[in-house]
Formats: C-alpha cells, structure tokens, sequence
C-alpha cells in the first residue's frame, strides 16, 4: 500500500446537538485523487474544515506523512503543506493575479524582489500544470473558472502538497470543469495529493482513484472508485435505493399563463443582457432555459420576477400584463401566483442571519395570515414553518436555528418549500439543485414534476445541462441574451452543447 | 452590528464582552488619572458614590441616562436597516424646536398631561423630518448617509442659533434662549419615585421623560422584532437583494427607518427642555446624539442593552462631574479624556477582544464557535 499523505484518526466533532463527525479514521494515499461524497449536511465539510484549521476537533488527531500534526489555524496548516480552495473565492476583487498570490507572502517591505519572484514561479507553475492566468489581470475581469485557478495558485505557490477541493464545480461550466480535471490530473502526477468534495458522482467516476462515503458525520465505506458503479455509490450516501433518472409522464399543456414578448434588459453595468427574448410558458408544462452561466439567464428571470426592469418588451402573467418597465413589484408578483426560486440564494433567497422560521416568510410577510394587524403573528410563523421543515424533511427540524448553520442542501429546501408550497400558478426555478445531494435531487425533482402535472406553468433555469433535459418538456437555448434555439427533451447533449455555444441552429442541424 | 455567524453564549456576548471592555476602559483610564498625579482607585471611588451614592446623584444619572436612551435607540433602529445616522445631534436639536412650539403655545393654559403628547409629537416630528432629508437622498441619490447626517448636524446648529438668538428670545432678554414655559410646558420632577426608596433628591432633573424613554425602548423592541416593518427593516439591513427579492422598496424602508430614527433622536428634547430647564437654551444637545452611537454599539443594539449602556454613560456623565468637583488636577477636560476612553473601548473597538474570548471559549467547551467562512461559504 502506498503511504498516507493525510491520516485522521477518531477525529470527532459536535456542534450543539449536531453531532458533525463522528469517530472518524481515514486514511489518504499519497499522490492521489481522493473523493468524498455525502448527504447535505453528512458532514463533509466540517471535516475538510478540521483539517484546515478553521474548526478544532473535539477529539482525535491529524497525521500528516505520519506525523502527528496540530493545525490550530489555517497558518498552520499551510506550514504542514496543505491547501484549500474555496467554493467562495477568497480573493481580493481589484488586485491583479500576481498581488493575490504574493499576499501574505510578500517576503520584504519593498514588493520589487517578491514580484519578480512571483512572476518567475508563475511562470513555472503555469508550464507544469496547464494553469495558464495572465499575472496581470485584475480578479474582477476575470470569469469564475479563472479566479479558482488563482486560488490553486495560490494555494500551489504556498508549497501545498495536499490540496482540498470543496465542491468546486459548483460555479464552473462543463468546459471549464474539464479544464479542472485535467489540471487535477497533472497535480497528480507529480506527487501532489488531492482531496475532492462533490455531489457529483460523474466528476467521481471521471477523476478520483479512491472514493470515501459519509452519512450523518460518519464514514460509511472507502472504496476504490473503479470498484463501484455511481447506483451503489448514491445507494451507499443515502442508504437507499436512489432513482437517478426522472421518472415522468406525458405533459398536458393547457392554457398560457405566461409570455413574455420581445423582451430587453441591460446588465448593471448598462450592456445589453437580454436581447428581444420571446417565448411562452403554458400550464402543465416545464419549459427550461439551457445556457452557460452568464448569458442572460439571470437577468431575464430577475426581469420576470419584478426585480429588474426592462429597457423594452411586454410580460403577461396569466392573461394579465405585468409592468416590466416601469413598476412592477415582486411582492404583487407573487400575490398573482408567481412564485420564484433564485439562483442565489445566499444572498437573494435568504436571510442567512435570519432564523429558519423567517426565512419561511420572506417575500410573504405581506400575508394576512402571518400576520396580526402590523404585528407578526410568531406561533403561526413557526407553526407554518415545522410544517414545512417536516414536508421537506429539513434537517435539523428546528425552526428556530439560524439559518446560516444549515447546510447547503438543507438551505435550498428552506427555499423551495416556501416557494412551492404556496401553490403558484406560475413557478420560475433557477438552479435548483445546485450543492444539493442526489437523495435530495430526487426529491426536488419530483416536486417540480408533480407542481407541473398539478397545472402550473414551469420555467426552468439551470446550468446542468442533464436537469434540464431530463425535466423540460421543450428546451430554449439562451446565448449571449438571444433565445438561439427550440428543441425538445429528446435532443441530444451534442445538439444542444452546440447550441449553447453559440453556434446557429440551422447550422448545428446540417 | 449583529454577528451572524459568531456564537457565544449569550451571557458572554452580552455581558462579559462589554464587562471586559469597560475593565481596560477603566485601567488605561486609571493611568491617565496617576499620571496627573491623583489616586485612581479614590477617584473611581468618587465616580461611583458621586453617580449613585446620594438621591441626588441618581437622579442626576438617570436624567443624563435618559438623554442617552433616546438617542442610543435613534442609533439602533437605523444600524438594523444598515445605516449609520451620525444625525442624532442635528436631529435631537430640531427636536427642542418641536418641543418648544408645542409648550410655547400650548403650556400656559393646558395642563402637562395634555402638552406632553403635543410636545412629544412636536419632537419626534421635528427630528424625523431632519432625517427625511439625507434619508431621501441615500435613498434616491445615493448620497452617503454618514456624510449628509454629518452635514445636518451643522445645519441644525447654525438654524438653531439662528432663532434662537432672533425668533424665538424674548425682546428683553440678552440670552439666547426661549422664555420660560408656562406650567403646562413643565414636565413633573421623579423625586416622588426616589423617595419612596426614601432617598434625597433635592435639584435632581430627573423628570417623567425617563418613564418615556423606558418606553420607548419597549416599544422599539417590539417594532423591531414582532412588526412587519421591524422584518422589512432587518431584512434590508442583512441583505438589500433579500429585500430586493422579497419586494420591499428599499426607498421606502430607509426612508421609513431614518424617519423613526430620527423621531427617536428628537423625542430626546423633552428631557433638558420640558423637562429641566423649562425653556430651549443654546446647544442643549450637547453631545448626547454622538454618545448616543457608542450607548447603541455596546448595548448590541438592543433595547435592554442600550438602557444599560444608557445608564452607565449617565454615571459617568453624574460621577465624572463630581470628580472634577473634588480633585483639583482633574479639570472637567479630564472627564471628557475618561469619557472618551470608555467610548473608543466600548464603542469603537467593541470587537477588539471578542476573537480571543472566542478562542478562549472554544479551547473551554472544546468546540470551536470562531465566526466561520466556511458554514456560510459552503455548498451553493
Ligand atoms: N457553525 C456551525 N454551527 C452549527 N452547526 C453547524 C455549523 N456548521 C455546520 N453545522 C452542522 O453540521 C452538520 C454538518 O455540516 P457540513 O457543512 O459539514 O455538511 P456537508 O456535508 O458539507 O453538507 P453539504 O453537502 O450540504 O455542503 C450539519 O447538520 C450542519 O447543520
Ligand atoms: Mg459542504
């Protein structure tokens, strides 16, 4: 067997009530690509944050080469070789690449001789790895697959010789995830050890060498990935059988319940985002909206949603027009029976400061129901919420919990049970399962088939390109603000993927 | 503001964070006294018995006190929106105008009982409109809030002088004040409350707005936390795209927030003016809306927490003059140095030992409670 970059050994930690990890020995091999998997909420993350000095184990120890180590810090573990990337960059907006890797590490007072030092290890990393950024682009120009291969520079150029990975394609796009591999790949080769966190059982398969399970904070199986299929993986998260395909009937299409005509949004920063976007949504069917990130999905459904106003164009819902330059409000939206789930829901769907019965009112704390006079009627605002926390199985089951120290998964359910629950007529769906595990996906597809075989109309925005062909009854392709083309559910992922990259449909046909 | 994501007991966070800042607050200001060659620990001695060892001194403290409540909530309620009103000053000083007309007109043939709602209406309109002002303009220009409130507080003292050297001064008179209120503009004196604990309160001003400003601090609790303005307003104060989200006109929120904020701050007037001096003198604000930002940081912007921190201003406003009485070395510019140490340790630098009591905590409980990127960073 070959030896152990990283052994834990009864590694144990508790959060309150939450029991996070629990007696946990693993054992990662030098030189590796090692993957973790698990529920939201398993306790994934906890356990890459013990190792990275952000938390302290409550018992249990940390070996690093075989050494017992004590990571009181992220300094610490920095100085033991390891390494972090952040699903949430770290990195200083309006400072160039070069003077985020040489922060912190600057070496002298006067930054001459450490920039020529930066440059020239740079450069070297960059001929190693295929980790090509330009030195002097600052972060903010850059797209999101860029910034995190700053963030590996960064963590390379600190001498990590075990890097952490925490779900890191969350924000990446197919290419740009391939492009990850690959540099995961060559890190590999040589001699760095990798561990990798994510809900995607394909990346698993694709990338790692060993594969451990964990489920409610304990570790449940290593395995060596070519020894298991993703079905037996998912069944090991969840402890069930796990349906990974969608199971759905035929779509009854009724009457429209939503248009939205020649529509035009800019972007903030004033350039055109949406450029005379036209389509229909009717009742009983789920149309999506495929694209990569950042071609003006989000700021046709923020424009929809009432959130963002148009330069032009009309927008119906139900038969009834919605003031899409002017006024309209997404509180009155949603009165209408429009109901939204917004891609980000750290900062738009949520109140992460908020407790969990809160955040089950937001946007409806309008409602009489909720309400006594100008008052907040409290029991019923929690009396609604365990309802919910129930349906949804939301855990932990406490409505009063701050709602930032729920987990990813658990957190998107928090939203989709407040927006799904209050039977809409029209439902907009943005990224739903994003950071969610495949038990949960299941569950969450299910409702937004069962919310369209109930009648309402669905649109659908999401990234993976896989939801939105095994959800959509017809599929709009969104490229650079234009709808470029229709097909439906049965087109092949090379079809759309061409599409998506902007090639013409009547080009990609031929 | 708040700390989502840091968690400390509550006692700790409550109580031992501002207990331990009010500690090196009191030492360092314990070398300045040794340093003009008094006794620190006589001269705190003086502090205490000068605040709260006679009637007089305690009526003398909670009458600072419930200056300080006033504008320490004027402060709070627009930190929960996420604005920083530094206009307390300007505001609380337009607040005396309002009370002033009020008795003015109404105070020589109405009772108290009948002028006080009027008066409280005078101030706390006065003061919101001085808010709506930069309100508006952060609101829809985007001006920034610190600097026009900043900006409003000379306005108001300049419009102040202004009348009250011209408008509102009796043709006689060569001071620049109003003229003494009728019996009806004169709020009645709290010595009864005192002396049923049967203590002496002889001149102290302590005066039926303390009752106010106790409910008013009641009142902002439950606007805050059980209205659904109170939910508008922190939810725009955590997230401007929650509220965004959640269709909460951000214009009308801050607009809505700074006008009650600066009710509050006006509401503060009833106190010198109605209720000590029975007439509105030049700068009778005095500092307490600026106090007011440093009662609100380390009372966590809360109601409980700001009487508390209201109270203990008030001692060392009561207990710092009795010094300055007493030790001859110490001139009444010393107490404002003391002053202005318990301000920077309990105000300004509030958070300056809260990550090693965290770490402290952590190593006790043996689960570390460190504010964490990653519980908030994770899985999106
Ligand atoms: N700072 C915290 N305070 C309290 N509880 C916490 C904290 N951080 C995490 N938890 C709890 O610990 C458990 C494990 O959380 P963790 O974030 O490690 O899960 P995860 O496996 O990374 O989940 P996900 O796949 O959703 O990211 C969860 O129940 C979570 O609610
Ligand atoms: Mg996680």
């Amino acid at each position: 067997m070959a030896e152990a970059a990283i052994e834990l050994v009864g590694i144990d930690k508790r959060f309150g009530m939450v029991h996070a990890n629990r007696d946990i020995h693993l054992r990662i091999e030098r030189g590796t690509i090692h993957g973790i998997i698990g529920e939201n909420g398993a306790g994934k993350s906890t356990l890459m944050s013990i190792l990275y000095g952000f938390y302290q184990a409550d018992r249990g120890e940390i070996r690093v080469d075989g050494k017992k180590v004590v990571i009181a810090d992220p300094n610490a573990a920095i100085a033991a070789g390891i390494g972090m990337v952040h699903q949430h960059f770290m990195l200083v907006e309006n400072f160039t690449v070069l003077e985020n890797v040489m922060l912190g590490v600057e070496g002298a007072p006067l930054l001459s001789k450490g920039i020529a030092k930066v440059r020239a290890e740079l450069k070297r990393l960059e001929e190693d790895y295929e980790l090509e950024v330009d030195p002097d682009a600052l972060i903010e120009d850059l797209p999101l697959g860029l910034q995190q291969r700053v963030e590996i520079l960064k963590a390379l150029y600190r001498g990590a010789d075990i890097l952490i990975l925490d779900e890191p394609t969350g924000v990446l796009t197919p290419a740009e995830a391939d492009h990850l591999f690959r540099i995961l790949r060559q890190l590999k080769e040589q001699g760095k050890t990798i561990v990798l966190i994510t809900h995607k059982l394909r990346e698993i398969k694709a990338v790692t060498d060993n594969v451990s399970v964990m489920r409610q904070g304990e570790i449940v199986a290593t395995l060596k990935t070519a020894d298991a299929s993703v079905e037996e993986l998912a069944e090991l998260m969840v402890g069930r059988r796990v349906l990974l395909r969608v199971e759905k009937g035929e779509a009854k299409p009724g009457a429209v319940k939503l248009t939205v005509e020649n529509l035009n949004v800019r972007d903030s920063r004033g350039c055109p985002a949406v450029d005379h976007v036209s389509f229909e949504v009717r009742a009983g069917e789920i149309v999506g909206i495929a694209g990569v990130a950042g071609n003006g999905q989000s700021e046709l459904i923020e424009t929809i949603a009432g959130i963002r106003r148009a330069v032009s164009g009309k927008v119906t819902l139900d038969g009834l027009a919605v003031d899409v330059t002017g006024k309209a409000n997404p509180a009155e939206l949603r009165q209408r029976g429009l109901a939204h789930v917004p891609e980000d829901r750290h900062h738009m769907g949520l109140v992460l400061a908020f407790d969990e019965s809160e955040n089950a009112i937001l946007g409806y704390q309008d409602d009489k129901h909720f309400l006594k006079g100008p008052f907040l009627d409290v029991d019923a605002i929690r009396a609604d919420a365990e309802a919910k926390i129930a349906q949804y199985d939301i855990r932990p089951a406490d409505a009063r919990l701050k709602t930032a120290n729920f987990s990813g998964g658990n957190q998107q359910k928090i939203v989709l049970a407040r927006e799904l629950e209050r039977d809409p007529s029209v439902l907009i769906v943005a990224q739903p399962t994003r950071g969610v595990d495949v038990g949960a996906i299941e569950f969450i597809h299910r409702r937004i088939i069962e919310m369209r075989d109930a009648g309402k109309a669905v649109l659908l925005v999401s990234v993976e390109l896989d939801e939105i062909r095994s959800l959509s009854d017809r599929i709009l392709v969104m490229f650079a603000g234009r709808i470029v083309g229709e097909c439906g559910p049965e087109a092949s992922e090379g079809e759309i993927g061409l599409l998506m990259a902007g090639v013409e449909q009547k080009a990609a046909a031929e | 503001m708040s700390q989502p994501f840091a968690k400390l007991p509550a006692w700790a966070d409550y109580g031992l964070i501002p207990l331990v800042n009010l500690v090196v607050a009191f030492l360092v200001a314990g070398l300045v006294v040794l340093l003009v060659g008094e006794n620190p620990i006589q001269a705190a001695g003086l502090m205490v018995k000068g605040a709260f060892g006679s009637g007089e001194g305690i009526g003398y403290t909670l009458y600072y006190a419930t200056n300080f409540i006033f504008t320490g909530l004027c402060v709070a309620v627009a930190f929960h929106c996420g604005l920083f009103n530094i206009g307390g000053e300007g505001q609380a000083y337009l607040g005396g105008l309002g009370v002033s007309l009020a008795c003015l007109a109404f105070g020589d043939f109405l009772p108290w009982w009948l002028t006080f709602p009027l008066a409280i209406l005078g101030a706390a309109l006065a003061g919101a409109l001085w808010a709506l002002i930069p309100a508006w303009l952060q609101a829809r220009r985007g001006s920034h809030i610190v600097i026009t409130t900043i900006m409003f507080n000379f306005i108001a003292a300049s419009l102040m002088v202004y009348l009250l050297v011209g408008v509102l001064k009796p043709l006689a008179s060569q001071a620049p004040e109003t003229r003494v209120f009728g019996e009806g503009g004169q709020l009645p004196q709290l010595g009864w409350l005192l002396q049923m604990f049967g203590l002496q309160v002889r001149s102290a001003p302590l005066n039926v707005s303390f009752l106010l400003a106790l409910a008013s601090a009641f009142v902002v609790w439950v606007l805050i936390w059980r209205t659904r303005i109170g939910y508008e307003i922190r939810t725009m104060g955590f997230s401007p795209r929650a509220a965004d989200y959640a269709g909460i006109s951000q214009t009308r929120i801050i607009v809505i927030t700074m006008m009650i904020s600066g009710a509050l701050a006006g509401m503060m007037a009833l106190n010198p003016v109605m209720g000590a001096q029975h007439r509105m003198q030049l700068d009778f604000v005095s500092g307490a809306g600026f106090v007011g930002i440093a009662v609100a940081l380390m009372g966590r912007s809360h109601p409980v927490g700001i009487v508390l921190a209201a109270i203990l201003f008030g001692m060392l406003y009561q207990g710092g003059a009795e010094i300055a009485f007493d030790m001859p070395n110490i001139s009444r510019d010393m107490i404002v140095i003391i002053q202005g140490l318990v301000i920077l340790f309990a105000g300004a630098l509030e958070h300056m030992f809260r990550p090693a009591i965290q770490r402290l905590f952590g190593r006790l409980s043996g689960s570390d409670l460190r504010a964490t990127p990653i519980a908030t960073g994770e899985s999106h």
